[in-house]
C-alpha cells in the first residue's frame, strides 16, 4: 500500500512545481527585455523615493526661504547649502519638492487604477459571460463614457466638490472603467466557450463560482497589462489637474503644481518648470516601458 | 443613423444635474421667501438625492439647492425651492424638460456673460475645429511616414530614433510640452508667438502641443500594423510577380494596414478635441476647452453644459463619419 502513496506523493510534488516554474520562465523572459527592466528600474526608485521621501531628501519641501528665491541649479546658499536642482519662487528646494511630489503622484496612481480596475474586471466579466441584455446596456454605457471629453468631465465634478485627495481618485477611478471592461470582456467571450469552462459547468458549478475560479484567473494577464498602461494615463492626467489647480492643494507638493508655479516664471527662471516635467515624463515612461513588456511578454496579441 | 441619434440623446443624460443651475434658477430663487432659522437637516435630503438612480456620478457634483441655497437656509427653504424648480418631479420628467431645451439649442443664459450658453460655445467652436484639425495633420504628416518607414526600415538607424521619439511622446506630459516649446522658441529664440489665435505662426506651437500623443500613438500603431501585414502571403505573391518595391509598400500594404489607423483617428479625435482643454489654457486659444475652463472657475454651468454637449456629440458625429468611411476601405465590412 505504500508505494502508490509515495507515488502519488512525488506526482504531486511535481504536479506543484510547474506553476513557479512557470514564473520564473515568465520573471527571466521579462528581464531579457532590457527596456522593460529599464522601466522597471525607474518604476522602483520612484516608488522607492516617494515612500522615503522624508530620508531621501535632505530640504523640507515646504520650508519657505525667500532670501534665497529662484536660484539657478547647483547654487550654494548663504547657509552653505547647496541646491542641486535650484530653488523656486519662495525659495524651497526644487529637488526636495520633486522627490516629495512623487507621493499624490503614485498615490492617485494606485487608488484610481484599483478603483478602475475592479469596476472595469466586474463590467467585463458580467458583460461578457452573461451577453445579450445586460452586454448592450454596458457597452452603450461605455460608448457613452468614451464620448465625453473625460478631462473637461473630471475638471466639472472636481471644482463644484472641490479638489482633495479623495475626490480626485474617485473622480478617475470611476471614470476610466471602460478600457478594463472591454479588455476583459473579450477575453472572458472566448474563455466562456473553454473546454476547461464546460467542465465546470457540467460537474455543477454555478455561474458565480465559474465566473470567479474559472475565468476571472484566466482573464487577469491582459487586465493586468491594461492596469499598468492605465496607471502611467492616470498620473498624467492627476499632474494634468495639478497644473489647472485642481489637484492635491498647495502646500503639498505636486508636479503639476509645480510646473504651474514654473510657468509664470518661464522668462526668467527655466529650471522651475522644466524639472517637475521631466519628473513627470520619466516615471510615465518607465511605467509605459514596463507595461509594454509585460505586455510582450504575456500577451503579445493584446493590442491597446 | 438612428443609433446614433438615440446615443446622441442618452449622451446627454449624464449632463442633466446641471441644468437647475440656470439663470431661470436663480431667478426662481430670488423670488423665494427665505427665512434664516436654523439649518436642520440638511445632509438628509442630500443623501437622499443622491441615492436616487441613473446620473449617480454627475448628481456627485451636488444638490444644485444647496449649492445656489445659501448655507444657513433652513431645511423648508431647499424644500420650496425643490418644489418651485421641479427638483422633486420623478428623474424621467427633468430629464425630458432638458431634453426639450437641449434640443432646441437652449442650454440657459450664461451667467457670466449674459448671452446664450449655447451660442458662446458655437462661437468658439471653429477655433477648437482649427487647433484639433492642424493638429491632426502634423500627427498624420509625421506619424504615417515615420511608422511606414520604421517597419519597411525595420531595426534600422531611423527605425530605432521614431521608435525611441514615439515612446517619449506617449509618455510627455500635454501642458510640460508646451512650456518647454514656449521657453525655447517664444523666450529664448523668439521665433514664433507664444499665445493667441491670428496668423499662422501662432498655430504652429499649440498644433505640434496637441498633435504629439497623438503622432507618437499612430507611429506605433502604423508600425505595428504595417509589420503585420508585410509578412501576409499576399505582400509575397506580390512581390514574386515582381511588383516593385514602392507599390507594394504604399498600394497593397498600407490600404491593409490602414483600417486600424482610421479607427485610432476617430478616437483621437476625442483625445484632440478633449486634450484642447489644456493647450487652449496653456497658450491662450480662444476656443472652447479655453471657455469652458473659465465657465468652471466661474461656476458658469450653462456654459459648461453647452460645451460638454458640443464637443461630445462632435465626437460622437465623427466616429459616424469613421464607421462609414470603413466600407470605402474594406468592403468585407458592411455596415447593417
Amino acid at each position: 500500500m505504500s508505494v502508490p502513496i509515495s507515488a502519488r506523493t512525488i506526482d504531486l510534488a511535481g504536479a506543484r512545481r510547474p506553476a513557479r516554474r512557470e514564473w520564473i520562465v515568465f520573471a527571466r523572459r521579462l528581464a531579457r527585455r532590457r527596456t522593460a527592466l529599464f522601466g522597471l528600474v525607474v518604476v522602483t526608485v520612484v516608488i522607492v523615493s516617494a515612500l522615503g521621501a522624508s530620508w531621501l531628501s535632505a530640504y523640507d519641501p515646504i520650508e519657505q526661504d525667500i532670501a534665497n528665491r529662484l536660484r539657478p541649479p547647483g547654487s550654494v546658499d548663504a547657509a552653505g547649502r547647496t541646491h542641486l536642482l535650484g530653488t523656486d519662487h519662495l525659495g524651497r528646494d526644487i529637488l526636495a519638492r520633486m522627490i516629495f511630489g512623487a507621493r499624490p503622484a503614485l498615490m492617485v496612481g494606485f487608488a484610481a487604477v484599483a478603483i478602475s480596475g475592479v469596476l472595469g474586471m466586474g463590467v467585463g466579466l458580467i458583460s461578457g459571460y452573461f451577453g445579450g441584455r445586460i452586454d448592450d446596456v454596458f457597452m452603450r454605457l461605455a460608448d457613452i463614457q468614451l464620448a465625453f471629453p473625460f478631462i473637461l468631465l473630471a475638471i466639472a465634478v472636481i471644482g463644484v466638490l472641490g479638489p482633495s485627495l479623495p475626490v480626485i481618485i474617485v473622480v478617475i477611478g470611476v471614470s476610466s472603467w471602460v478600457v478594463y471592461a472591454r479588455v476583459v470582456r473579450g477575453a472572458v467571450l472566448s474563455l466562456r466557450e473553454r473546454e476547461f469552462v464546460q467542465a465546470a459547468h457540467a460537474l455543477g458549478s454555478r455561474d458565480g463560482r465559474v465566473l470567479v475560479r474559472h475565468i476571472l484567473p484566466n482573464a487577469l494577464t491582459p487586465w493586468l497589462v491594461v492596469a499598468t498602461l492605465d496607471m502611467a494615463r492616470v498620473i498624467v492626467i492627476e499632474s494634468a489637474l495639478s497644473f489647472l489647480g485642481l489637484g492635491v492643494q498647495p502646500p503639498t507638493p505636486t508636479w503639476g503644481g509645480m510646473l504651474a508655479d514654473g510657468r509664470v516664471y518661464i522668462s526668467t527662471a527655466w529650471w522651475l518648470a522644466t524639472f517637475p516635467g521631466l519628473a513627470i515624463l520619466i516615471t510615465v515612461l518607465g511605467i509605459n516601458l514596463f507595461g509594454d513588456g509585460l505586455r510582450d511578454t504575456l500577451d503579445p496579441r493584446l493590442k491597446l | 443613423m438612428l443609433k446614433t441619434g438615440l446615443f446622441l440623446i442618452i449622451s446627454c443624460l449624464p449632463l442633466y444635474p446641471e441644468v437647475a443651475t440656470t439663470t431661470q434658477a436663480r431667478d426662481a430663487y430670488a423670488k423665494l421667501p427665505l427665512s434664516f432659522e436654523e439649518n436642520k437637516g440638511q445632509t438628509d435630503p442630500q443623501v437622499k438625492y443622491l441615492t436616487r438612480g441613473p446620473g449617480f456620478i454627475l448628481y456627485l457634483t451636488g444638490d444644485p439647492a444647496l449649492i445656489l441655497l445659501p448655507p444657513d437656509a433652513s431645511a423648508e427653504d431647499v424644500q420650496k425651492f425643490r418644489e418651485a424648480m421641479g427638483f422633486n418631479d420623478p428623474f424621467f420628467v427633468q430629464y425630458g424638460r432638458f431634453l426639450a431645451g437641449a434640443l432646441r439649442g437652449n442650454f440657459g443664459q450664461s451667467v457670466r456673460h449674459g448671452e446664450p450658453a449655447f451660442d458662446l460655445v458655437i462661437e468658439r467652436m471653429p477655433a477648437t475645429f482649427e487647433l484639433s484639425g492642424a493638429a491632426l495633420v502634423v500627427a498624420l504628416c509625421l506619424a504615417i511616414p515615420a511608422g511606414i518607414i520604421s517597419a519597411v526600415r525595420r531595426n534600422s538607424a531611423l527605425d530605432y530614433v521614431s521608435t525611441v521619439v514615439a515612446l517619449l511622446g506617449q509618455s510627455m506630459p500635454t501642458f510640460w510640452l508646451g512650456i518647454m516649446l514656449i521657453l525655447v522658441f517664444s523666450v529664448q529664440f523668439n521665433l514664433l508667438p507664444s499665445s493667441g489665435r491670428g496668423t499662422l505662426e501662432h498655430l504652429i506651437l499649440p498644433a505640434i502641443t496637441l498633435g504629439l500623443f497623438t503622432t507618437a500613438r499612430i507611429t506605433r500603431l502604423t508600425r505595428s500594423g504595417m509589420l503585420e501585414v508585410l509578412g501576409q502571403d499576399y505582400i509575397r505573391t506580390a512581390r514574386a510577380k515582381g511588383v516593385s518595391d514602392p507599390p507594394v509598400v504604399w498600394k497593397h500594404a498600407l490600404k491593409n494596414a490602414a483600417i486600424p489607423i482610421v479607427t485610432i483617428v476617430g478616437i483621437e479625435l476625442g483625445t484632440l478635441l478633449g486634450g484642447s482643454v489644456i493647450t487652449e489654457t496653456i497658450f491662450a486659444w480662444p476656443g472652447v476647452g479655453r471657455l469652458s475652463v473659465q465657465a468652471i472657475y466661474n461656476r458658469d454651468y450653462p456654459v459648461v453644459q453647452a460645451a460638454v454637449f458640443l464637443l461630445s456629440s462632435t465626437f460622437v458625429l465623427v466616429n459616424l463619419v469613421v464607421d462609414v468611411l470603413y466600407t470605402y476601405l474594406d468592403p468585407r465590412i458592411r455596415l447593417r
